[in-house]
């Protein structure tokens, strides 16, 4: 009795949910407004919520309607397909999304069968119509030869927190270091975390605070005496700083980052980061609704990788390494200020 | 229960021998494990879901489960630094607001489950839903920082001989040691295992089976704030996106230590125990430099077999 009530709810529920999708993308056909989608990989995460705002921003500009679904965690493919299906359901026309993995190409293709343009923000999967992203590759050198600068000649105990197994952007930033350090390193498109004898410890911080601050413990337990420490990202940079902090060793150890969000860049500021590559989830949302207001007014589909930049940013720079200060990073920065 | 299958309960020894195997592994394995530091560092590590596991454990007991421990803690954690930094509340009363809040939480769940008869899995699942949308609304998906001294004082630390002891750690070991005695030793304690056991027979007994069941899941929620305060001394930050792992991470902890999912058994040490598990494989495997993902194969690995575990000695010998 009480699953079939609780069945009918959901059902109820969903009917509910597509019915307003499609009445909002009904009333925007009535208008003439292109109508796009949005979906990322999770709701929480600021540089996704950063990534919202600015399609709403450029999409009221423009004069497009946005729908905006999301994944419930890193990960949650089954989710983004189901934001697919019911946002071209919905009416969309252009759907940008930051896949959580490669799952999601055959319902992609399914949609690009009916003429939906589906292109990738921020991570690349596969079959997508364009990909406007961060080089996280590149993300990763930048910081991997700062830290090389940095240290001047001596020898490197490296400490590598990374995402977690098999994600491309995990593997990309972490390779990218290991050549911007001058590493052995696998080249961008391989999935694996390339190893050195110089990396004395490799950890998986899932991106989160406390399990970064974890990781890096062990790590410390493992070796004491490390000198730098490359993170996948602000958070996790936080957590290891915390790690480092507890046992007395924050001073004289690099603390690497990728993202530029404005959090990780007044933790730059407070000494916490020593140099992080900055990204720009605006940039690639804005492109992305621009791109779609192309698609549904002229006909024309986007192709191809746009680069959406990234830049180092410092409040130590180094000689022979080009960064820019933390004032061009607060001024950039995305996130709250 | 007859006397004469009166064997060795190997399903409260069993998480303790696996415990003991396990650091005899690691032990020799790395010289660096068995060291007061690295140990106490595990506890550190272990502290936030131990906390959980012990108000999983109670609902757990009662045949039923806490899919948004997690979330409801990550609430707590908003709420208390909030408080604290945003409205210039003294801290103290910002961190019982945080209690109040997680509580409550509990309190409703505890209500849907008994008053709505709804099971506690669906109920759980949407507040494990709600928590998380009211969590990530209420601080804009922004951590807060630079918190007063009084909210991180659980992550201050004191020497015992040459190691350093967290406060965090001993209030774990404290509440354990509570819930402990309270399910051990008192009519409450028995009440809860008794409803967990058969609600109806209990019922018939003269149990307040509802009243049980209530105050179980307030509870529950009340433990879930403590270990937001945790959580909050570790990281130093309140931050929304914490917790979204340990709604299973407290569930695990609890199989492993040898609790039924069915309800009515189940010793509360145990899931200290089955928390500390997991963490000395995630210290263990990275002293000995091997890959994160073995710790996840090897934790679900055990998940099964404590779970069949439990299964056998349920069977028994006839």
């Amino acid at each position: 009795m009480k699953p079939a009530i609780a069945q009918t709810v959901a059902r109820t529920a969903t009917r509910l949910a597509l019915s307003s999708l499609a009445l909002a993308a009904a009333s925007a056909f009535a208008a003439g407004e292109p109508v796009i989608g949005l979906i990322t990989k999770t709701e929480t995460n600021p540089f996704f919520v950063k990534m919202k705002e600015g399609a709403e921003a450029e999409a009221k500009k423009l004069g497009a309607k946005l729908l905006t679904a999301a994944g419930k965690s890193d990960g949650d493919t089954a989710g983004q397909i189901t934001a697919l299906e019911n946002m071209a359901a919905a009416g969309a026309k252009t759907i940008l999304i930051t896949a959580s993995g490669d799952a999601i190409s055959p319902t992609v293709r399914k949609l690009q069968a009916k003429g939906v343009q589906v292109i990738a923000l921020d991570s690349p999967f596969a079959g997508a119509d364009a990909l406007f992203a961060t080089d996280n590759y590149q993300a990763g050198v930048l910081v991997g030869q700062y830290a090389r600068a940095a240290l001047a000649g001596k020898p490197a105990r490296i400490v590598t927190l990374d995402l977690l197994p098999g994600h491309p952007v995990g593997a990309q930033r972490h390779n990218g270091f290991m050549k911007g350090f001058g590493l052995p390193a696998a080249d961008a498109k391989s999935n694996e975390l390339s190893r050195d004898p110089a990396v004395v410890c490799m950890a998986d911080s899932f991106g989160d605070r406390a399990k970064s601050q974890t990781a890096m413990e062990n790590c410390l337990q493992k070796n004491p005496e490390i000198n730098v420490v490359y993170t996948i990202n602000e958070p996790a940079a936080a957590g290891a700083f915390n790690a480092l902090k507890k046992a007395g060793k924050e001073k004289g150890v690099l603390i690497l980052s990728v993202d530029g969000g404005c959090q990780g860049i007044k933790d730059a500021a407070a000494g916490m980061i020593t140099a992080t590559s900055q990204q720009y989830p605006l940039k690639m949302a804005a492109l992305g609704v621009a791109a779609g207001v192309k698609y549904a007014r002229d006909g024309q589909k986007s192709s191809g990788y746009t680069d959406t930049g990234v830049t180092l940013i410092s409040a130590r720079p180094v000689s022979g390494v080009d960064s820019k200060d933390i004032n061009t990073g607060m001024d950039l920065c995305w996130g709250a200020k | 229960m007859n006397s004469t299958s009166r064997h060795i309960p190997w399903g409260a020894l069993g998480p303790w021998l696996a415990l003991l195997a396990t650091c005899i592994f690691f032990t020799l394995q790395s010289d660096r494990f068995l060291t007061g530091e690295n140990l106490s560092l595990v506890l550190q590590q272990v502290m936030v879901v131990g906390v959980l596991a012990i108000g999983q454990t109670l609902i757990i007991l009662t045949a039923g489960i806490d899919l948004s421990c997690g979330m409801v803690m990550a609430l707590g954690s908003v709420i208390m630094t909030k408080f604290a930094v945003n409205y210039g509340i003294n801290p103290y009363l910002a961190i019982v607001c945080g209690l109040a809040v997680t509580t409550g939480f509990g309190l409703l769940n505890g209500l849907l489950v008994t008053r709505v008869k709804l099971p506690p899995f669906i109920v759980t699942l949407g507040t494990l839903n709600i928590a998380f949308a009211i969590t990530q609304i209420y601080s804009g998906a922004q951590i807060i920082p630079n918190l007063p001294d009084a909210m991180t004082a659980l992550g201050n630390t004191f020497s015992l001989g040459s190691t350093e002891v967290s406060l965090g750690t001993v209030t774990m070991i404290a509440l354990y040691a509570l819930a402990w005695f309270v399910l051990r030793d008192t009519a409450p304690g028995r009440h809860l295992y008794a409803v967990g056991n058969n609600a109806e027979a209990a019922r018939l007994t003269g149990i307040r089976v509802d009243r049980v069941l209530v105050t179980v899941y307030a509870l529950a929620g009340l433990f879930y704030g403590i270990a937001a305060l945790l959580s909050v001394a570790r990281t130093g930050v309140g931050d929304p996106n914490a917790g979204q792992t340990e709604n299973l991470d407290a569930i695990t902890a609890v199989v492993l230590g040898g609790t039924s999912l069915f309800g009515g058994r189940g010793i509360i040490l145990g899931s200290l125990v089955g928390a500390v598990i997991v963490g000395v494989f995630r210290n263990g495997l990275t002293l000995m430099g091997v890959a994160s993902v073995y710790q996840t194969l090897i934790t679900g690995i055990l998940v099964i077999l404590a779970v069949a575990a439990d299964q056998m000695s349920r069977k028994g010998p006839r």
